[in-house]
């Protein structure tokens, strides 16, 4: 895995499975890579890794059974959407905000974007995954 | 693990390497030991291991003093050194004569690992094998003896570009919680998703130690596409990917944690930084 240079590792690696998740490749209620699994995958510390497992157990995502491994919580899609929109809203959104205002350019240029974005992806729906 | 208090050394009585010299490097952990050339950073695992003798100070290794030598600690802990020494014998020939000072060692760990690394003939006389091979023999072995303390010098140095990838994947897959890893380290991009704590040798002394975890907790690394870089940066870097600064970190943001940064960032404003960890 390629790292970014702006997260820390394990919010990244956080992101990672969330990414999983959202496009249905680990499902809800199922058991996900073990700790020392995914740390050879992305050829990480195993330590990086558990610190990426508390930290989506603390946000409900994943869960934790006791000497058996980690499971995607049944509400997780919804879990992950309020974590991402948090920090859309405070990262990613003022930074397009203050793009919008360098290039000159008023939401209201973004609008019809938007709207064609919209209907040429209609069903980008995750609560049917 | 590991305990060192207030060393000195020196190979000669007026040129002192070290003074007053302390850390700690703690089992379970994966250390990266940094410090500019000529430092002291072999000199300072020879002195952990017990192949050179302290002038002053305590030290401490697995619980024993390392000028002892005591078989109990050398059973424990395996030295990779950076010059590779390998007699005239085969892959199978080393294994038979060394393997049996390792009292946990790993003959099918040892044989996954070569397997990794692409290497399928125990049989191959080491001599007949080229530098980057033989390296990859050594860490098959280093790693294989599971001792409590394994120290690597510059283990990445001299391998093709696949096998740094597996390098990283050997080391994480093969992960012990028992065992405490020390790294020494030029090349910090290849390894910097394995160390979990990070050791900067200075002249005379060690100037960091901490986990990662903790120098982004005291720490803020940003990366800037234009000139507007906050005054209070402790530090900045123009390259083609950005302006990379770094900031005391008072809130404890999550950054990540740029070891090359890092080091450069503690050697021009050396005073300022170490302060932040004082604190």
């Amino acid at each position: 895995m390629e790292f970014k240079e702006t997260q820390a590792i394990y919010l990244q690696i956080g992101d990672y499975i969330c990414e999983n998740i959202l496009t249905g490749v680990w499902k809800s209620g199922n058991r996900i890579l073990s700790i020392r699994e995914l740390g050879i995958h992305l050829e990480v510390n195993p330590n990086t890794i558990m610190r990426t497992y508390e930290f989506l157990q603390n946000q409900g995502i994943i869960y934790n059974k006791r000497g058996i491994g980690y499971y995607v919580s049944e509400d997780a899609l919804e879990k992950i959407r309020t974590y991402r929109k948090a920090i859309f809203m405070k990262h990613e959104l003022p930074q397009f905000l203050k793009n919008l205002q360098l290039l000159g350019m008023g939401i209201e240029d973004i609008i019809p974007h938007y709207r064609q974005y919209i209907d040429n992806h209609p069903h980008i729906n995750h609560h049917e995954t | 693990m590991i305990n060192i208090q207030d060393l000195s050394f020196g190979y000669r009585s007026q040129n002192d390497i070290f003074r007053d010299l302390s850390l700690e490097f703690k089992a379970g952990c994966i250390h990266g030991l940094l410090g500019k050339n000529g430092t002291g950073k072999t000199t300072l695992l020879k002195l952990i291991s017990g192949a050179l003798f302290p002038c002053g100070g305590s030290m401490h290794t697995l619980g024993f003093v390392p000028e002892m030598r005591h078989p109990l600690m050398l059973q424990e802990l395996y030295f990779l050194p950076e010059e590779l020494f390998l007699p005239a014998l085969s892959i199978e020939g080393y294994v038979k004569v060394y393997a049996p000072f390792y009292p946990r060692f790993d003959r099918e760990q040892f044989d996954s690992i070569l397997h990794e690394f692409e290497l399928r003939s125990p049989k191959l006389m080491l001599q007949t094998l080229s530098h980057g091979q033989k390296k990859k023999v050594q860490i098959a072995f280093s790693i294989a003896s599971n001792t409590n303390l394994l120290i690597m010098d510059e283990p990445t140095n001299g391998l093709d570009i696949p096998a740094k990838s597996q390098f990283r994947r050997i080391v994480s897959a093969h992960y012990n919680p028992n065992r405490c890893t020390i790294i020494s380290t030029h090349q910090v991009r290849d390894l910097h998703s394995l160390i979990d704590h990070i050791a900067i040798l200075d002249e005379h002394d060690i100037i960091i130690n901490h986990s990662a975890e903790e120098i982004g907790r005291r720490l803020l690394f940003k990366w800037y596409d234009t000139g507007d870089v906050p005054k209070d940066a402790l530090y900045t870097e123009d390259s083609l990917r950005g302006i990379a600064a770094v900031f005391a970190n008072p809130q404890g943001i999550d950054s990540k944690l740029d070891i090359e940064i890092l080091f450069n960032a503690l050697f021009a404003n050396k005073e300022k930084i170490k302060d932040i960890f004082k604190a």
